[in-house]
C-alpha cells in the first residue's frame, strides 16, 4: 500500500504517460490524504465519456475514427474496447447523414455524443444541428426532446491553415434552443462535458486542439464520478481591481498569462473564464466590472458579431454600464482566414503581448 | 305471425316518418354483407428482391369500413383546411395531401402502433394516422392554443407519440428516419422506423449518407418514396437523371408500389416491415401516387400540369372511390352505409374547424415556453433591452 502511494505520489510530479493516469485513477480515490492530480485536458474528456457511458446506457459516442482509431485526436481512446461496436460507432465520412441519425437517435430516447472531428466540418451538418435539434423542443411546444451533446475541437490549431481553424462560439452562439460550453482546463472539460451528456437539451462542447495535451491539476472533488460544472456559469479564475479580462477556451490561459505579467508592474487583473457561451453568464461580469471599471474581452475568434461583441451589447445594456471608466475593448483574432505560415498564423491570433497592451491602454498607462 | 311482423314493420316506418327522420340503417342486416374478400393486387416491380409482396389482398368489412372512414376523414380534412386557408383563417404554409390518402392509411395498416414514423412537410395525413384528432390538428393550422403543438409549430411541425413530424427541411427527415431505426436496433424492441420523403427530395445528398450507413449497419429502416410526379413545380424528368426511385437506394432492395391502392400499398408495407424486423437491414418503397392540389396552397398547380391530368387521376385511380367500388361491388357494404359514415365525418371535421376557428390564440406568456425540456424556469430577451420574457419548459 505504501510503495502504491509512493508510486502515485512519483506520478503527480513531472510528466506521465496518460494511460497509466486512467489505470490507477481509481485507487487514487480510495486513499485518503491526496494530492492534487495533474490530468491533461484529454484524458479529463475521455473520463467524463468513459463516466456517462457507464453510468446510462443510453449513452453512445457516434463520429468519424471514434472507434477502432481511439479518436482522430485520441480523445476516445480505450473506449470502443471497453464498451464495443453498439456504443462506440465509426461513421463514415458524412457529417450531415451522421449528425441527422444522432438527433434521431436522440429523439427516439437515446443520449448520443456526436463528435464532429473539427467543427470546421459541422458546417455540413449545421441544419441538422440547428434544425432539426435546437428548434424542435419549441415546435413541438415541449412533447420532443432532444438529449444529444455535439462536440469536437473548435476554432484555431497549428498550421492547418484556414479551412480548418474556424472558431463557430458566435455562430452556434446565437441559436435560441441550444447550449453552447468552451471548456479551458481539464476540470472544465470534465464537469461541462458531463452535464452536456447529462443535459436532456442540445449542447454544443466547443473543445480546443491545441488544450487536449496540456496538464492541469484537479481536485479530488473535480474526479468523482458526479462532478458537474453548470451550464451557464462563469469562473472568476484570478481576483483581481483594477481591470477586468472576460474569455474561453485557450484565450484564458493567456490572460493568466499576460495578468502575470502585469502583475510584475502592479495592476491586478480580474480574469474571468465564460465556460459557457450560451446562456452568457453576464451577472458574473457585470460584478466584476462594478468593482473594477474596465472591460476587456478576449477571444479567438474573428471580431465582426462575435462573443466579444455580445458582451460589450450587453454590458451596455445593463447596470453595470455606469461603472465603465473606458468602453469596452475587445482582443480578437485577426478579421482574415487563416493563414499558413507560422509568422503570419502567430499573428492571426491574440498573444499575450495584445492583452498587456490593451490593459495598457484602457488604463491609460 | 306475418300480421305480427305487418303489425310491428308498419309501426316502426309510422315511427320514423313521424319524426321525419330518414331511416337509420339499411334495411339489410348485418349478416347479409361478406365479411372478407380476396383482392388481385398490382404486382410491385422489384430491384434486388427475389420475391416481392403477395399479389393478393384478404380485406374484411371491419378494415375496409376503417380504411375508408380514415381516407374519407383525411380528405374531407384537406379540403377543409384549403378552405380556412382561402378564408385566410390559416396562413403560411399549407401543404395538402389529398389524393395521397391511400398511401397513409396504406403505411398505418401495414405496421404497428409501436413503430416509428417520420415524413416532410406534406405531413397532415400521418399526423392524422398516428393518433392526432382532426380537431387537434386543424387547431394547430390555425394558430390557436388546442393545437397539438400549442400554435407553436404549424402546418409542418406536429408531432404525436412515435410520429417525429412534419419536418420543413427538404431530405432532413430522413438521416433522422434512420437514426431512429438506429436507436430500434439498439434497443432490440423489434421495432422499426417508416422514413418518408417525396420525389424531389430524392436527390439529396444526405439521403444517399443515410442509405450507405443504414444498409452498413442494417438498421430496420423503411424508406419510402412518395413519388407524387412533381417536386414542387417540377417534374420527375426534370429533376432527376433517373426516375426509378425504388432502385435509387442501389445496394438497397427495392419495390415500386401502385400507392393509389390501399391494398396494395398495405401489403407492400407488410412485406417490407417483416424485412427490416428479420434483421436484413434496410428495404426501399417508392409509392406511385399523386397530389391533387399543387404543391401548397400558394401554387394552383396547373402552370406544370394539366387540368386534364389532375381530372384523369381523379377519375379512375382516387383511392377513395377505388375502396368504395371494391366494397359495394362485393356486397362488403351498401352505398347507403358509405354515406351514412360520409354524413358522421362532416360533422366531425365541421366541430373541428368550429373548434379551430374559435379556439383562442395561445396567450404571450406562452411566447418564450418550452425553448428547453426539463429546464429550470429562466429569462429571456425580448425586443428590447427592458423587456425581460419568462421561460419555462
Amino acid at each position: 500500500m505504501s510503495s502504491l502511494f509512493s508510486s502515485l505520489k512519483m506520478m503527480t510530479k513531472g510528466a506521465m504517460r496518460c494511460v497509466l493516469i486512467t489505470n490507477h485513477l481509481k485507487f487514487f480515490e480510495t486513499i485518503g490524504n491526496f494530492q492534487l492530480l495533474q490530468v491533461t485536458v484529454r484524458d479529463a474528456l475521455n473520463q467524463a465519456m468513459d463516466e456517462e457511458l457507464e453510468r446510462d446506457e443510453r449513452v453512445f459516442l457516434l463520429g468519424e475514427e471514434v472507434a477502432q482509431y481511439d479518436g482522430a485526436y485520441k480523445v476516445s481512446r480505450g473506449l470502443w474496447k471497453k464498451y464495443g461496436d453498439k456504443r462506440i460507432i465509426d461513421t463514415p465520412i458524412s457529417e450531415m447523414g451522421f449528425a441527422g441519425i444522432a438527433v434521431g437517435a436522440a429523439m427516439a430516447g437515446l443520449r448520443p455524443i456526436c463528435e464532429f472531428m473539427t467543427f470546421n466540418f459541422s458546417m455540413q451538418a449545421i441544419d441538422q444541428v440547428i434544425n432539426s435539434a435546437a428548434k424542435t423542443c419549441y415546435m413541438s411546444a415541449g412533447l420532443q426532446a432532444v438529449p444529444i451533446v455535439f462536440r469536437g475541437p473548435n476554432g484555431a490549431s497549428a498550421g492547418v491553415a484556414a479551412q480548418h481553424s474556424q472558431c463557430f462560439a458566435a455562430w452556434y452562439g446565437h441559436c435560441p434552443g441550444l447550449k453552447v460550453v468552451s471548456p479551458w482546463n481539464s476540470e472544465d472539460a470534465r464537469g461541462l462535458l458531463k452535464s452536456a451528456i447529462r443535459d436532456d437539451n442540445p449542447v454544443v462542447v466547443l473543445e480546443n486542439e491545441l488544450m487536449y495535451g496540456v496538464a492541469f491539476e484537479v481536485s479530488e472533488q473535480g474526479l468523482s464520478k458526479d462532478f458537474t460544472i453548470p451550464i451557464g456559469k462563469a469562473k472568476v479564475e484570478r481576483p483581481g481591481n483594477h481591470v477586468t479580462l472576460v474569455s474561453h477556451s485557450r484565450m484564458v490561459g493567456h490572460c493568466l498569462d499576460a495578468a502575470a505579467v502585469l502583475a510584475k508592474e502592479g495592476i491586478e487583473c480580474e480574469v474571468i473564464n465564460l465556460r459557457t457561451i450560451r446562456p452568457l453568464d453576464v451577472e458574473t461580469i457585470e460584478a466584476s466590472v462594478v468593482k473594477t471599471n474596465h472591460l476587456i474581452t478576449v477571444e479567438g475568434g474573428w471580431p465582426q458579431f462575435g462573443v466579444g461583441a455580445e458582451i460589450c451589447a450587453r454590458i451596455m445594456e445593463g447596470p453595470a454600464f455606469n461603472y465603465l471608466d473606458a468602453p469596452v475593448i475587445r482582443v480578437t483574432g485577426v478579421d482574415i482566414p487563416m493563414p499558413y505560415a507560422k509568422i503570419l498564423e502567430d499573428n492571426s491570433t491574440p498573444q499575450i503581448k495584445d492583452i498587456i497592451f490593451s490593459v495598457k491602454k484602457t488604463l491609460n498607462m | 305471425m306475418q300480421n305480427m311482423l305487418t303489425f310491428i314493420s308498419n309501426v316502426l316506418r309510422g315511427g320514423a316518418s313521424k319524426n321525419g327522420a330518414r331511416l337509420v340503417g339499411s334495411t339489410r342486416s348485418f349478416a347479409d354483407f361478406s365479411p372478407q374478400a380476396s383482392f388481385d393486387i398490382k404486382k410491385c416491380e422489384l430491384h434486388r428482391l427475389d420475391q416481392g409482396p403477395p399479389t393478393q389482398a384478404l380485406l374484411t368489412r371491419e378494415q375496409g369500413l376503417k380504411y375508408y372512414r380514415t381516407m374519407q376523414t383525411m380528405r374531407r380534412m384537406e379540403l377543409k383546411a384549403d378552405q380556412l386557408y382561402k378564408q385566410k383563417i390559416i396562413r403560411g404554409f399549407c401543404h395538402l395531401y389529398d389524393g395521397q390518402e391511400a398511401c397513409a392509411v396504406g403505411i398505418e395498416a401495414g405496421i404497428n402502433p409501436s413503430d416509428h414514423l417520420i415524413t416532410a412537410y406534406r405531413a397532415h395525413g400521418y399526423t392524422y394516422t398516428r393518433g392526432v384528432s382532426v380537431k387537434e390538428i386543424l387547431a394547430e393550422l390555425t394558430g390557436r392554443r388546442g393545437g397539438v403543438a400549442k400554435g407553436k409549430g404549424g402546418s409542418m411541425h406536429m408531432y404525436a407519440k412515435h410520429f417525429y413530424g412534419g419536418n420543413g427541411i427538404v431530405g432532413a427527415q430522413v438521416p433522422l428516419g434512420a437514426g431512429l431505426a438506429l436507436a430500434c436496433q439498439y434497443k432490440g424492441n423489434n421495432e422499426v422506423c417508416v422514413t418518408l420523403y417525396g420525389d424531389g427530395a430524392a436527390n439529396q445528398g444526405q439521403i444517399f449518407e443515410s442509405f450507405n450507413m443504414a444498409a452498413l449497419w442494417k438498421l430496420p429502416c423503411i424508406f419510402i418514396c412518395e413519388n407524387n410526379k412533381y417536386g414542387m413545380g417540377t417534374s420527375v424528368e426534370r429533376a432527376s437523371a433517373s426516375t426509378d426511385y425504388f432502385k435509387r437506394g442501389d445496394f438497397i432492395p427495392g419495390l415500386k408500389v401502385d400507392g393509389m391502392d390501399v391494398l396494395t400499398v398495405r401489403e407492400a408495407t407488410k412485406f417490407a416491415a417483416d424485412y427490416c424486423r428479420s434483421g436484413k437491414g434496410p428495404i426501399l418503397m417508392e409509392l406511385e401516387t399523386y397530389r391533387y392540389h399543387g404543391h401548397s396552397m400558394s401554387d394552383p398547380g396547373v402552370s406544370y400540369r394539366t387540368r386534364e391530368e389532375i381530372q384523369e387521376v381523379r377519375s379512375k385511380s382516387d383511392p377513395i372511390s377505388m375502396l368504395k367500388d371494391r366494397m359495394i361491388s362485393n356486397n362488403m357494404a351498401s352505398l347507403e352505409e358509405i354515406k351514412e359514415i360520409d354524413v358522421e365525418i362532416r360533422k366531425e371535421i365541421e366541430e373541428a374547424a368550429q373548434f379551430a376557428t374559435s379556439d383562442p390564440e395561445p396567450p404571450l406568456e406562452e411566447l418564450c415556453n418550452h425553448i428547453f425540456y426539463n429546464e429550470p424556469p429562466m429569462e429571456v430577451r425580448g425586443t428590447n433591452p427592458w423587456s425581460k420574457l419568462k421561460s419555462i419548459s
